[in-house]
């Protein structure tokens, strides 16, 4: 039996890898040889190469569609070794679901994410509450691969598929008032049972914040899925932010509102811990943690003899792209 | 009848320190099974700290459990099981030294040297060495009266080891709560005792 359940974990993680990169290297041939990208429905995103159980997220029947319809973005392609999906998936920080990082796999397996409503307001031209599927309708699901660092000390690898957040938030015609994007995760008790939690320092439902440009900038982005499958529950489905650059409990999951403000947001942990915690949260090996070092990370999944530690890079390794937005700040007070 | 008691007093034994070395059995099955989850350095750091303050509590929970249980027989434990702190403090340094800092000597110094947190642990870890070197019978005859001074540094490591854990919290206190309620509890029934005594001592001279 354990050798089975060895076995098992192995073939998951490397086979369905090897195959997934074999394909990703002859659809980003085909993407270079072809011009007719955006029309040819042969790039679709369908064969991952992974597990049958591990194929468990198909997700709503109008996002299938939408998976299978999307293209790899080969400008956002992190050369890195992906993390393998079981890990992406057992190994989170969603305290909605508990604190521990194997609770929200366990807890998050029945959350309700269709039908899907998300609330536009503030500064915005066409406010109003929307079904997620006519959110996404307009756009093209787009695969990117980018790393993600935890301001923990800890990092994966992941392949996202969702939208360039800019594009979503011009459908909303933003107005001149708009300086910032805030986000709002689902406060549902019944749901989520770490918004029960007798002991824990965190104000529900999680808030989190962009500055404008911040939003517009081409990395930000809108996941519905990851390992082309509908986005897993316990990573935030059905709608999640995923700032690379930015350390991850920037990426707030489930969201429900979106509000432009003319004011900086209050961001969950910054409430919780201004000290520790800060607004920007841009990946920074030079700033520390108040409690431990932000110099280097260690690249999961790790192995206990070979613990895996690299250097952080400025802003987690995209600085060519965005370190221009934060030009003049000081960094070690805008943390 | 005296050699069936002698072999009921060795099984006893046998079972609480096979019970107590049943964490450490279980944390490295599950390591060469590579069944630790993504993070498998930080689960096993994590998980021997955790044993390595529950034989703690539970050392300091001995006298008044005897007390309160009449279990006389209890004390004879007390010493294995401040024995099996130690030995899953020393792991738990060992652990974070190999698995997590793999041995990078710079990076050690500094998480010891600069963290709050770290230094607080690692203080108590230094103060249970003289008690684990002066465990053993014969040690306790020569330092005679000593040997109850010196292990009464059992306190304030308790006291550095909730502070370990209290400067690690993020949002979830319930853990560091539940500890160091149970900690309050053991330490208060210490000073009620001590007052209670002092009070009969005093009684007397009116």
């Amino acid at each position: 039996m354990l050798i089975k359940q060895q076995e098992s974990i192995k073939s998951s993680e490397i086979t369905s890898e090897s195959i997934y990169r074999q394909r990703r290297t002859f659809m980003k041939a085909a993407i270079g040889a072809s011009t007719v990208m955006a029309s040819s429905n042969l790039l679709a995103l369908t064969d991952y190469g992974l597990d049958e159980d591990q194929l468990k997220y198909p997700g709503p029947n109008w996002l299938q569609k939408k998976l299978q319809d999307s293209f790899i973005d080969p400008k956002y392609q992190a050369k890195d070794k992906l993390t393998p999906f079981k890990d992406v998936t057992t190994y989170n920080n969603f305290y909605e679901f508990g604190t521990s990082k194997d609770q929200p796999a366990e807890n998050a397996q029945d959350f309700q994410t269709d039908p899907w409503i998300v609330e536009v307001t503030g500064a915005v031209g066409k406010p109003g509450k929307y079904h997620l599927e006519d959110f996404v309708k307009p756009h093209r699901l787009q695969e990117r691969i980018y790393r993600l660092r935890c301001v923990e000390g800890w990092s994966m690898v992941i392949p996202w598929v969702g939208i360039p957040l800019a594009e979503i938030i011009k459908q909303f015609e933003p107005t001149s008032k708009a300086k910032y994007v805030e986000f709002t995760t689902l406060h549902d008790p019944e749901q989520m049972p770490g918004q029960n939690a007798a002991f824990g320092t965190l104000d529900w439902p999680y808030v989190e914040g962009l500055r404008m440009d911040e939003a517009m900038n081409p990395l930000a982005f809108l996941a519905t899925g990851l390992y082309g499958q509908a986005l897993p529950p316990q990573n935030g489905a059905p709608l999640r932010l995923v700032v690379p650059w930015k350390y991850g409990f920037k990426n707030i999951k489930s969201i429900v509102k979106i509000r432009f403000t003319e004011t900086m947001p209050i961001n969950t942990w910054y409430k919780t811990n201004p000290r520790e915690y800060g607004f920007y949260a841009n990946v920074n090996p030079d700033v520390d943690h108040p409690r431990w070092s932000q110099a280097t990370e260690r690249r999961l999944p790790g192995k206990l003899l070979f613990p895996n530690r690299i250097k952080t890079l400025p802003f987690n390794g995209y600085a060519e792209e965005v370190a221009h937005l934060y030009k003049g700040m000081d960094l070690t007070k805008w943390y | 009848m005296v050699l069936s008691t002698k072999v009921k007093n060795r099984l006893m034994w046998w079972s609480i320190f096979l019970v107590s070395l049943g964490p450490f059995a279980w944390l490295f099955a599950q390591a060469l099974l590579d069944n630790l989850g993504a993070d498998p350095a930080k689960t096993l750091v994590i998980e021997l700290g955790v044993w390595a303050i529950n034989f703690l509590w539970i050392t300091l929970a001995i006298t008044p459990l005897r007390k309160f249980l009449n279990w006389k027989w209890l004390i004879k434990y007390r010493r294995m099981m401040g024995l099996y702190s130690f030995f899953y403090t020393m792991l738990h340094l060992l652990a974070f030294a190999t698995f997590i800092v793999g041995w990078d000597l710079q990076i050690l110094v500094i998480e010891i040297t600069e963290r709050p947190y770290a230094i607080v642990g690692f203080i108590a870890l230094v103060l249970l060495l003289p008690l684990a070197v002066t465990s053993t019978k014969s040690m306790q005859k020569r330092l005679k009266k000593h040997w109850l001074t010196l292990h009464k540094l059992v306190y304030p490591i308790a006291g550095l080891a909730l502070l370990h854990v209290v400067w690690q919290i993020r949002s979830d206190y319930g853990d560091a709560l539940a500890y160091a309620v149970i900690l309050a509890w053991l330490l208060g029934y210490r000073l009620y005792k001590k007052g209670k005594t002092i009070k009969k001592l005093a009684a007397p001279a009116k």
